[in-house]
């Protein structure tokens, strides 16, 4: 079972429909005993910062993700609440990654919307993935590239596309929303 | 390199689409969600729904619909029409919309967007302009383009973003219909007012009217409805075209 995390407003309910579409049944929840017995754990991303974080330390749920085994991934917003620290309301997050995430600059229009290609490809999640193929961008805050960046996108400054640390994965693009080549990323994953 | 987006906009009523030349003399256009799997199989770039007659007739946006499209689909698609809480938003979102427009509402109560921003993020707020030029002033014009508002198109996109709107889709009401292009000197004004994407809406009629867009202004997306649905110009043949012309498409 794939473990969905639910929090106050995260777009669950896509990365349910992309999983579903893949054949593979998930479970929304926001119960640490069900994501520690999960057999991968996806922490989605549509919501600000601060008010997420806030929510999954109500939960308990940031110490649960960090001591998981079992592979993770956070989309989007889910990204940045694994890194050091967001700018976005100033927000402490959870440390998984050594890396900040930062406001886009204001030299190009934010937030950064559409689809986008990467380069510096590495790991698991890009097998199958072409250097030319476009995936789904919708944020105006950014992971600086770090040591444990697998792809990296350029729009107005180069940041992380996708950051990898051991069982846990990271995609700044949205790979439910990304047509085709999101359903290889998300088959990547659920294959690990 | 980000590319140009192209937007197919289902405007819905009674779960159907339809198309208004002029927003009136509306024409049956066919079923959503067939439409929909058509325009993702020829590489639609995201999809706009609006239920146009939501505000006027105070309907809610139909949440069922939104949830049979979001199974099946996987681009991101906004929806609109007859927004005007968090609540309805919440509800939206919940049924799998990635981001909602904003209209009336917005301009009758600016403080609406801040509201979504600061619950759902700026990227999940489009805010909808319907505009048209009277006495050589482009004004905006609210309830699916019936009233005009004492409020200058500039004025209100800036206040708009001010207030937390990650998107503006910005239709002219002069254009929408004619199939005679975009409105570009509006458009371009709008991009050079606002820090944020600029969805240019109204006019189009061909693939030339797209790469005119593209071009001349710093609109990172065309939307457009009639062409489309009515099979006049796939949105294949439109980024193959476009892509002759050295415009970026996925």
């Amino acid at each position: 079972m794939i473990a969905i995390i639910q929090y106050n407003a995260g777009n669950v309910c896509s990365v349910r429909n992309a999983l579903q579409r893949l054949g593979c049944e998930s479970v929304v929840t926001d119960d640490p005993r069900i994501i520690r017995k999960a057999r991968k754990v996806i922490l989605p991303g549509v919501g600000e910062a601060a008010s997420a974080m806030r929510y999954l330390k109500e939960k308990g749920l940031d110490r649960v993700l960090v001591c998981l085994e079992q592979p993770v991934l956070g989309i989007c917003l889910g990204l940045q609440l694994m890194c050091r620290s967001t700018q976005e309301g100033n927000t402490l997050c959870m440390g998984l990654f050594d890396t900040e995430a930062e406001r886009l600059p204001q030299q190009g229009r934010v937030p950064h919307m559409g689809w986008n290609n990467f380069e510096g490809l590495r790991g698991p999640l890009f097998e199958g993935v072409q250097l030319s193929d476009d995936v789904y961008y919708a944020h105006s805050y950014f992971a600086l590239p770090c040591d444990r960046t697998v792809a990296v996108c350029r729009y107005i400054v180069p940041f992380s596309a996708a950051l990898q640390r051991d069982n846990f994965y990271a995609t700044q693009f949205h790979p439910e929303k990304s047509g085709g080549v999101g359903e290889v990323v998300l088959k990547n994953f659920l294959k690990l | 390199m980000l590319k140009k987006r192209i937007i197919p906009c289902l405007d819905i009523r009674d779960g159907r689409t339809v198309k208004g030349v002029h927003f009136v003399d509306i024409r049956d256009a066919g079923d959503p969600v067939e439409l929909v799997r058509q325009y993702v199989r020829q590489g639609a770039d995201e999809l706009v729904f609006l239920d146009i007659t939501a505000t006027v007739e105070k309907r809610k946006t139909l949440t069922r619909l939104v949830k049979r499209i979001a199974e099946q689909i996987s681009i991101p698609f906004t929806v609109g029409g007859g927004i005007s809480s968090v609540q309805d938003v919440s509800a939206l979102i919940r049924a799998g919309a990635d981001k909602v427009s904003v209209n009336s509402a917005a301009v009758m109560r600016p403080e609406l967007i801040g509201e979504i921003a600061r619950e759902f993020g700026s990227q999940c707020v489009v805010v909808a302009v319907d505009t048209k030029r009277v006495n050589g002033e482009w004004v905006v014009y609210v309830h699916g383009g019936r009233t005009p508002v004492a409020v200058r198109t500039l004025d209100w996109v800036r206040q708009a973003c001010e207030a937390g709107a990650g998107e503006v889709l910005l239709t002219s009401m002069d254009h929408d219909g004619t199939r005679e292009g975009f409105a570009l000197d509006i458009t371009q004004k709008v991009c050079e007012a606002v820090p944020v994407p600029v969805i240019a809406s109204g006019g189009a009629g061909r693939a030339e009217h797209f790469a005119t867009l593209f071009r001349e202004t710093a609109a990172t997306g065309g939307l457009a409805a009639g062409i489309f649905h009515y099979g006049d110009l796939t949105i294949e043949e439109l980024k193959q075209y476009l892509k002759t012309q050295n415009i970026q498409v996925r």
